[in-house]
């Protein structure tokens, strides 16, 4: 749900790898940005509605993952894609670490860039200091 | 009261100012800075900007000591979010939250908000009984026969709840040829089929008995009160 570039770029590796992948999203223009042998469907609808999520066919669905802009939005989906339609594997993502810790302890498994990210820059600055060094 | 209302739009303002009327103390929390200098300047010192799905602003707003958290934002999603950061993580011990998608009741419930309310169950609760086009669905028209399939749905109020299908006053040339329950398992009836609320009843009719057939399934169970 959401083909923002991290939904657009997840569809497209899911679908390489010959899973059957279906994305969701409110706008159409934002098809776009999947790659142009992408095999999976494109569906327009609203993700925090249960009759588009039951219309894409989300019970029988394997694995959900909410990666559209708003967090609100990605924790709604999230939850009614494991609690009403029974998705095994459910991902929600979630920008504000400190919510993104609350739905953490209420049993969803969350990814926040936010805090991924931040790591990541402190990590590749620290190494760059290294080598910096090194070649002084 | 301590009551806490996410949301400073028409239905945040006038709910804060009848709480205030009624002597409770409100607190208002709103994004938008124009909403919160309207609500500050007609109701006074009751309005915190800020995001109230927001574990920092909910914590300044106390919302540790709210007896009552009500979130009327225009966003399902937003209101869902925050009754269950003021539940979760502020123990608030009643939370409310306004949907506009009806179908988000029962979701909203188990996922542990502790009441909703719904504008749109509250308008569609109203004129269901004089609505025409609503219950009754016109699934198909059998060409040159004058004969419709329509699909209506049993509504909780309505008298036939707990009939058999036997009992049932039809009209004429009317035939109930499948009942699907709402668990969506169809079956065919007999005349000894009980009729249960939420049950979607297929029929065969006259173009003109359509009427007749609705007020048979949607009259309401009041009369016999």
């Amino acid at each position: 749900m959401g083909c923002g570039r991290v939904g657009a770029e997840l569809a497209a590796l899911f679908d390489r790898e010959g899973q059957e992948v279906t994305i969701l999203d409110i706008d159409p223009d934002s098809f776009g940005q999947l790659p142009l042998d992408f095999k999976g469907s494109r569906v327009v609808g609203n993700g925090i509605d249960q009759d588009v999520l039951r219309r894409v066919g989300l019970a029988e669905a394997d694995a959900f993952v909410a990666v559209t802009p708003g967090d609100n939005r990605n924790v709604m989906a999230s939850q009614m894609a494991k609690h009403v339609f029974g998705v095994p594997r459910v991902v929600c993502r979630i920008f504000d670490p400190i919510r993104q810790e609350l739905y953490h302890n209420l049993g969803l498994v969350t990814v926040s860039p936010t805090k991924e990210v931040a790591r990541l820059l402190k990590e590749a600055l620290e190494r760059a200091g290294e080598s910096a060094g090194g070649e002084g | 009261m301590y009551i806490i209302i996410v949301g400073g739009g028409k239905v945040g303002y006038y709910l804060a100012k009848e709480l205030v009327e009624d002597g409770h103390e409100v607190l208002v929390i709103e994004k938008e800075a124009a909403k919160c200098q309207q609500i500050a300047d007609e109701l006074g010192d009751i309005v915190l900007r800020g995001d109230g799905c927001e574990g920092m602003t909910l914590d300044r707003a106390g919302t540790g000591r709210a007896d009552l958290f009500i979130s009327v934002t225009g966003d399902d999603e937003d209101n869902l979010v925050a009754c269950q950061v003021a539940k979760n993580k502020f123990n608030v011990r009643r939370t409310v939250a306004r949907i506009n998608n009806p179908k988000n009741e029962a979701i909203f419930k188990q996922l542990g908000i502790d009441t909703t309310v719904s504008s749109t169950a509250l308008i569609l609760a109203n004129i269901e009984q004089e609505l025409p086009s609503h219950p009754l669905i016109p699934l198909l028209t059998i060409k040159g026969s004058g004969l419709e399939i329509v699909e209506a749905k049993v509504p909780s109020y309505s008298a036939m709840v707990g009939k058999r299908v036997g009992e049932l006053l039809l009209p004429q040339q009317c035939l109930i040829t499948v009942i699907i329950d709402e668990e969506g398992v169809p079956r065919v009836p007999t005349n000894d089929t009980q009729l249960r609320a939420g049950d979607e009843v297929v029929a065969v009719c006259r173009r003109e008995s359509e009427d007749a057939l609705r007020a048979v399934l949607t009259a309401p169970a009041r009369e016999t009160e």
